[in-house]
């Protein structure tokens, strides 16, 4: 049944490598995660074997199985079902769940096969571009936490989708403006048939009594375009009159308007041009283009939305008799006693009742390195308990905890942001005004040669052919093209107006923790022999501070090592291959072991203290041989050559971050960027955006915000743009104008990028729709406008601007790696 | 030519049948989610399922 069988090395399961150490040579199958182990095993009970043809006819890149093992019973909890699920009439109920590593057409086989598996689950339908599955069960079968519990022992870890009312409201939206662009397509292919006929007869001969009938059709179905699909251009541009902003819904509805008066007046008559075939072709394509890009700016937000649900949302509560309990997080009150396991964050701001830890603040105040925590001290939520499980008194849960005063600022910032003027709506406010002049000319110029029917005629005649119908799809098409692009390259843009503000440089002010560096401790450099590092990371092990956790896990084949004993804080000792070998802080292993740094040394700690990292020292006795491991939160990689390639683009850049002062000194020194401030509390960064702002509004150069934690959520708010690093806490999600799925600094350098070259692709659209629109001006004044004339010309300049639109954002590949990567 | 008049309401009768059926797939959720429907399609009948109680789950649509 399983094409992986006959290599023994790879696993049954997902067909990835199985490491030496998990090798069992008597099992008759071998996999290289217990992931893994449990999924196979699942498939093979339940006779879904089919899965791996499936898999392998799909040809998809393999993952190997993540089951978390959780129980889920939070999601038993009565408040939880309550919010969460929906009743159907025949006694089942459904609820939609996010699931993580749901990738492929084999998941989806699978997971819609969930009832094979979890007998009462009566269906399973999995949405690929959502990442979710909507289940619908028999509660009195099965119960939810068992419904979560079989998806992930698929390999699927299972999330309740929030904000799910939210979402309803979006499909409703989304449904009727699919109808809209239907009704209105259907009816514009309907009206072009009767013109055809109407022009046929134009040029051999037609009755009178066809002609009429033919335009008595024409008019009810152009009416029916207008106050159906086409209204949204009427309150669009009431709207924009109400609030007295320049729109291009504006001239859109000014044309719209002029030739469904002037063609059922027309009608009534029985001379005339009558249009209607030329717009409801406009109010098509306009709908078109618009649909399109609300379906690419709709796929960005879900894949956010996504992210989002992924922070853990429940808590563990100590009961009263002693007892524990998996809770959702809206139960949990002030006074409640928690247990924190280590790796868990803090649902909520407290203080430590029993425990020491240690507590990483970096998303929250951007602290890079972790705070010792004790019995008594303060724990704010969002924090991450690092080494030891501690019992937690809740003080503040909710928007009263700090974090939750953090959101409040971001909701704020978010609420005032100043709307911003689109080129093409600044744009349209000039037209309107141009357009306006002009038809009262022609009007009055022709009224004095024929009389004022022919003034009216060629007045009407202008207003309707200079509609901006390309200049209205130039924008949205280029961007959601742009959109899309930055999608695939990984940066998820969640308003499309953000590519028009990151065309111009402006000032950048970068987070530091978790932005320009990992966020994480690791082993930055190390001197001395290998063996005696080994050793040291042997006796590391043992010892849950992060500093001992870096250096343990940066080597592979440690021996054994016995008789550890550990200094709080300072240093740890421990033997290995007879040698005792002590590590800690170099103060401290040279006053324990009575020793002075050698002068081969010294330089090098100066060096690492410049570099911001912390240096370790490891002692060996008696053979005297000493060895120095430099600890810290790295720079990334890619980040010199980032702020380069940024630096030369004309960016300003400026390091504000939470952490200690002399670690931004060192960083901002190693990047070469002047400006720079430490310990910014969060609310002060957000300040620090403000006066920005304020100085330089004179001109239009942007100020962009780019922070990964908590601490920058309310600043990312507050900006022009927000950016959000990968692997941002859920408040920067939020708060952030454009999310970038890849690791790393190199990202931001390609998104400056495809923006310059969307916006020029954009006004390169509006230069050819504005020259279109000055020509057909002239004709239409000059009297040469007639209504077959206006239907073939109005549609070409439209599919001429998609044409070209679909170039947004294609050259800005070559530009980003050669030129930006080289230094300057 | 008389066959016109009677054949224009019936074509845009016809029209109006195909925007209505439109208008109820919509609503139902039809439209919802394009890219999953593809997906499921390939590998519908390929199932040789072991055991009896084999369901099709292709009534209900999403639209809670």
């Amino acid at each position: 049944m399983n094409p992986q069988q006959s290599e023994p090395t790879s696993c049954d399961h997902c067909g990835l490598p199985v490491p030496q150490g998990l090798l069992d040579p008597t099992a008759e199958h071998q996999f290289c995660c217990n992931g893994c182990q449990t999924v196979y095993t699942i498939l093979h009970t339940a006779g879904l074997e089919n899965y791996y043809t499936v898999r392998s006819a799909v040809d998809t890149k393999s993952q190997s199985a993540t089951t978390t093992g959780n129980s889920y019973e939070e999601l038993d909890d009565p408040i939880f079902t309550k919010t969460w699920l929906t009743t159907n009439d025949d006694d089942t109920v459904q609820i939609e769940l996010l699931l993580e590593g749901m990738h492929c057409a084999a998941c989806v086989w699978l997971i819609e096969r969930l009832p094979r598996v979890a007998p009462g689950v009566i269906e399973s339908r999995a949405n690929i571009r959502r990442r979710t599955v909507t289940v619908r069960y028999r509660p009195d079968d099965i119960k939810l936490s068992k419904v979560a519990q079989s998806l992930d022992r698929l390999g699927y870890a299972a999330h309740p989708a929030r904000g799910k009312k939210a979402h309803d409201i979006r499909i409703k939206e989304d449904r009727q403006f699919l109808i809209r662009v239907a009704v209105a397509g259907a009816m514009a292919g309907n009206i072009m048939l009767l013109a055809i006929a109407l022009y046929g007869g134009a040029f051999s001969g037609i009755s009178e009594s066809w002609s009429t009938t033919f335009r008595w059709y024409s008019t009810v179905l152009g009416l029916l375009v207008l106050i159906w699909p086409g209204r949204v251009f009427f309150t669009g541009a009431i709207a924009a009159l109400r609030t007295r902003t320049a729109h291009l819904d504006i001239p859109i509805a000014l044309a719209l308007l002029t030739a469904g008066f002037w063609g059922t007046l027309n009608t009534i008559r029985g001379v005339g041009e009558i249009y209607f075939d030329s717009i409801a072709v406009l109010v098509f394509l306009l709908l078109v283009g618009r649909w399109i890009q609300h379906r690419q700016q709709r796929a960005a937000s879900d894949s956010v939305e996504l992210m989002l649900t992924l922070t853990p949302s429940s808590a563990t509560r100590i009961n009263d008799d002693g007892s524990t309990k998996r809770v959702p997080i809206e139960s949990v009150e002030s006074g409640n006693s928690l247990l924190v396991a280590a790796g868990e964050s803090f649902p909520a701001d407290g203080t430590i009742t029993d425990g020491t830890t240690t507590i990483d603040n970096a998303l929250l105040t951007g602290e890079s390195i972790p705070i010792t925590a004790t019995t008594g001290d303060q724990a704010l939520a969002g924090a991450t308990n690092l080494s030891s499980p501690i019992t937690l008194r809740v003080q503040a849960v909710g928007e009263h905890t700090r974090i939750g005063r953090l959101m409040n600022l971001v909701a704020q910032a978010s609420e005032h942001k100043a709307p911003v003027v689109r080129m093409a709506d600044a744009i349209a406010g000039y037209f309107v005004i141009i357009v306006i002049i002009l038809a009262l000319g022609t009007f009055a110029i022709w009224t004095i040669i024929q009389g004022p029917a022919t003034g009216i005629e060629h007045a009407t005649a202008l207003l309707i052919v200079t509609c901006p119908c390309a200049l209205g799809l130039a924008t949205p098409m280029a961007m959601s093209v742009a959109l899309g692009r930055s999608a695939r390259a990984g940066m998820l843009i969640k308003s499309a107006v953000v590519l028009e503000q990151l065309s111009k440089p402006g000032t950048m002010i970068l987070d530091k923790t978790g932005t320009l560096t990992t966020g994480s401790t690791t082993v930055a450099d190390t001197f001395g022999d290998q063996d005696l590092l080994e050793a040291a990371a042997a006796i590391e092990k043992s010892s849950n501070h992060p500093i001992a956790r870096a250096i343990a896990n940066h080597f592979t084949d440690l021996p054994t090592a016995t008789d550890i004993t550990q200094t709080t804080a300072q240093g740890i000792t421990g033997t290995v291959h007879n040698q005792s070998i002590l590590v800690g802080s170099v103060d401290f292993v040279l006053r324990s072991r009575n020793l002075e740094l050698p002068p081969n040394l010294q330089p090098k700690v100066v060096r690492l203290l410049d570099r911001a990292l912390t240096p370790i020292l490891v002692h060996e006795l008696p053979s005297n041989r000493l060895a120095l491991i430099g600890v810290g939160d790295q720079l990334r990689q890619d980040a010199k050559e980032s702020i380069k390639a940024l630096q030369s683009r004309n960016w300003n850049l400026q390091i504000c971050s939470g952490d200690h002062q002399r670690i931004v000194e060192s960083i901002a020194s190693q990047l070469h960027i002047q400006t720079h401030q430490g310990a910014v509390t969060p609310e002060a960064k957000a300040q620090h955006i403000q006066s920005f702002k304020d100085q330089i509004t004179t001109n239009k150069h942007p100020v962009v915000m780019v922070g990964d934690g908590v601490n920058d959520a309310a600043a990312l708010a507050k900006a022009d743009v927000g950016i959000a690093v990968h692997g941002g806490a859920e408040a920067s999600l939020q708060a952030a104008d454009v999310y970038l799925v890849k690791p790393g600094v190199t990202p931001i350098v390609e998104l400056l990028d495809l923006a310059r070259s969307t916006i020029t692709t954009i006004r390169f659209c509006m230069l050819f729709s504005l020259t279109y629109n000055i020509i057909v001006a002239s004709l239409a004044m000059a009297g040469f406008i007639n209504a077959l004339i206006a239907a073939i010309v109005m549609p070409i300049s439209s599919l001429t601007v998609v044409a070209i639109c679909t170039r947004a954002g294609k050259n800005t590949k070559p530009s980003t790696s050669p030129q930006s990567l080289e230094p300057t | 030519m008389s066959a016109i008049l009677i054949m224009i309401p019936v074509a845009l009768f016809l029209a109006a049948l195909g925007i209505a059926a439109f208008i109820i797939a919509a609503k139902k959720g039809q439209f919802d989610d394009l890219d999953t429907p593809a997906l499921r399609a390939i590998f519908d009948d390929d199932e040789t399922p072991p055991d009896s109680k084999k369901e099709k789950n292709i009534t209900k649509e999403d639209d809670a």
